[in-house]
């Protein structure tokens, strides 16, 4: 069983240490806040020669995944962090990444997108990339941050899956807050993540092959796509499996979806990151006071758990789902739209109501929360739900 | 200990409170207590208030959010007394600490609070960081008269915290005076 300590730690310093656990043979990255001490640190260990990584420094995000696809590509193990503008920058390349089919790794710390501008926590970044064909996992804590990271490894190498991985932790709160964090030594971690074998490398020169080429009309870009989507399929049980595997390692379990009360929950609260903690906290208050009140958690955002959600919330009396990122025009934020496209096949009519919340960092007070479970509580009594979406806590 | 005790540090942007609510935050942990430690990130420069969080549990601590009623407050600057209600949302039961010269009753009406069951403390932070690190550095002395005003911890694990995680970084004489700061500044402090 692995050694492990416990250390007083923000969520990039772990984010750092994990990723210099796995070795990677290359990172390309751009600094940005709330990102950048990732990024710093990890330098610092390859000045100290404490990870033997080609540290390749980029003028922007565009260079640094490009740089990320070539060394993949050319057969290197291969990881970089990045938040908001500069996932935004890296658009066109996350597409590339995953329809070549290279297991990068990256972190992300959760950043609102200009404008106005504003450097604190929402979901817009990385829900922007959520069709971009990587897989997304989401921490709530410094420690769920670390755990994602070395899975993450694991999964997107899987020849299975094939994938590229973003593991997200929200940023200054995640990022920047020191928490209480487990660590695993280094040699179970090197034996967990274990070696990396490439596939279809561009060095392999004993089987020459190309990437990325031209497959227009006649060509085989529709079987490409579908190749993709069978994948990210497949990648379910590869993620469950990897899950239960490091649980036994770690003692930590991971669930796609976690859940808090849903047992004989009457009321929900479906949530993404660290307000999963603020409504936990809340429901077992409510608790106390005879609330049958839970909390359903979503920490791996694609694939989307349908069936994992479905299951948490039958015999639910009143659902509210709540979003860290807009899509103007659309019924909901990203997250509620999943949710309630979840439930469609269920014979039960439970209502869902839709939170916008915390944009560009606005605190989630926790009164916040008890105004949500106050809502469901007379929804669940018979009153009518809000008609659209609520924003939780604007002026 | 109480189940969870939250702190509010208010300074400038300079004086170390974020290092500080780190401080406290980790030696928290080596008595296997649960913690978070975070400052609230604005567009930063020297001089300009700031404020940062610490929090401490016998129990996995679970919520992220900024603290608004804290047990304690830090004021590592007494000029921001005038321009900040460092005492805003503090429980009743809770206690204000200042770095001045000002004595406790001399701050309680300073800060409006006659009358009012809040315990409000003094040490001249400043005063002794002078003598022993021959600069205003008022945060570690704060550490020292921040446990003594809670009773949050005894000196001994913040001296053998400090000598620990200052040993990697600093010379002898400055972990010294750090140590003699923060035992003073616990002897010291005056709470009225």
């Amino acid at each position: 069983m692995p050694t492990q300590k416990t250390i007083a730690a923000t969520g990039n310093a772990v984010v750092a240490e994990a990723l210099r656990q796995c070795s990677p043979d290359v990172m390309a990255a751009y600094p940005i806040t709330p990102q950048t001490t990732i990024v710093e640190e990890f330098a610092g260990f390859v000045a100290k020669g404490r990870v033997h990584t080609e540290y390749v420094t980029t003028e922007s995000e565009h260079s640094a995944m490009s740089a990320c696809i070539g060394a993949s590509a050319a057969g290197a193990r291969v990881v970089t962090a990045t938040s908001s503008q500069g996932l935004a920058l890296m658009w066109e390349e996350l597409h590339i990444a995953s329809g070549m089919r290279l297991p990068i790794v990256m972190a992300n710390a959760n950043r609102a997108l200009s404008a106005p501008i504003n450097i604190h926590c929402d979901h817009s970044d990385i829900m922007g990339a959520r069709d971009t064909g990587w897989i997304i996992l989401f921490a709530e804590t410094a420690q769920e941050a670390y755990d994602n990271t070395l899975m993450s490894m694991r999964i997107a190498e899987n020849p299975e899956v094939l994938l590229p991985v973003m593991t997200c932790l929200d940023g200054f709160i995640t990022t920047h807050s020191i928490d209480r964090v487990e660590i695993m030594d280094d040699e179970s971690v090197a034996d967990f993540v274990g070696e990396y074998t490439p596939v279809n490398a561009l060095l392999d020169l004993e089987n020459p092959v190309s990437h990325g080429n031209f497959a227009g009309l006649g060509g085989p870009f529709f079987e490409f796509k579908k190749a993709q989507r069978e994948a990210i399929e497949r990648s379910r049980k590869v993620i469950t499996d990897v899950a239960a595997e490091y649980s036994v390692l770690s003692g930590r379990p991971f669930g796609m979806v976690e859940t808090w009360g849903m047992e004989d929950a009457d009321v929900a609260v479906v949530v993404i990151g660290s307000t999963a903690g603020n409504a936990r906290h809340v429901a077992r208050q409510l608790r106390a006071d005879g609330v049958k009140a839970g909390v359903v958690k979503v920490r791996c955002f694609r694939p989307f758990p349908f069936a994992e959600i479905a299951e948490a919330l039958s015999g639910v009396k009143a659902v509210a789902v709540l979003d860290r990122a807009e899509s103007f025009g659309a019924e909901g934020g990203p997250l509620f739209l999943e949710v309630r496209s979840a439930l469609y096949d269920s014979s039960e009519r439970i209502p869902v109501v839709n939170y916008i919340y915390g944009l560009g960092g606005s605190d989630v007070r926790l009164e916040l929360i008890e105004t949500v479970f106050k809502d469901l509580s007379d929804i669940a009594a018979g009153e009518e739900a809000p008609a659209g979406l609520v924003y939780l806590g604007s002026r | 200990m109480q189940q969870l005790a939250e702190i509010r540090w208010h300074a400038r942007a300079g004086q170390g409170a974020v290092t500080a609510a780190k401080l406290v935050a980790e030696t928290a942990l080596e008595l296997d207590q649960y913690m978070q430690a975070m400052p609230e990130y604005g567009p930063e420069r020297m001089g300009a208030p700031i404020k940062a969080f610490t929090r401490i549990s016998n129990v996995p601590i679970e919520i992220h959010c900024n603290i608004e009623n804290p047990n304690a407050v830090v004021v590592l600057d007494e000029t921001l007394l005038a321009i900040v209600d460092v005492a805003e949302g503090i429980r009743s039961d809770g206690v204000i600490l200042v770095n001045t010269c000002k004595t406790p009753d001399a701050l309680r009406a300073e800060l409006g609070l006659q009358g009012s069951t809040v315990r409000v403390a003094s040490i001249d932070a400043s005063g002794i960081s002078l003598e022993t690190l021959k600069r205003d550095m008022p945060n570690t002395p704060m550490i020292g008269a921040l446990a003594k005003a809670t009773g949050l911890f005894e000196v001994d694990p913040i001296v053998s915290h400090l000598k620990k995680t200052f040993g990697k970084k600093f010379s002898q004489e400055i972990i010294d005076a750090n140590i003699a700061s923060v035992t003073r500044a616990y002897k010291e402090v005056s709470v009225g």
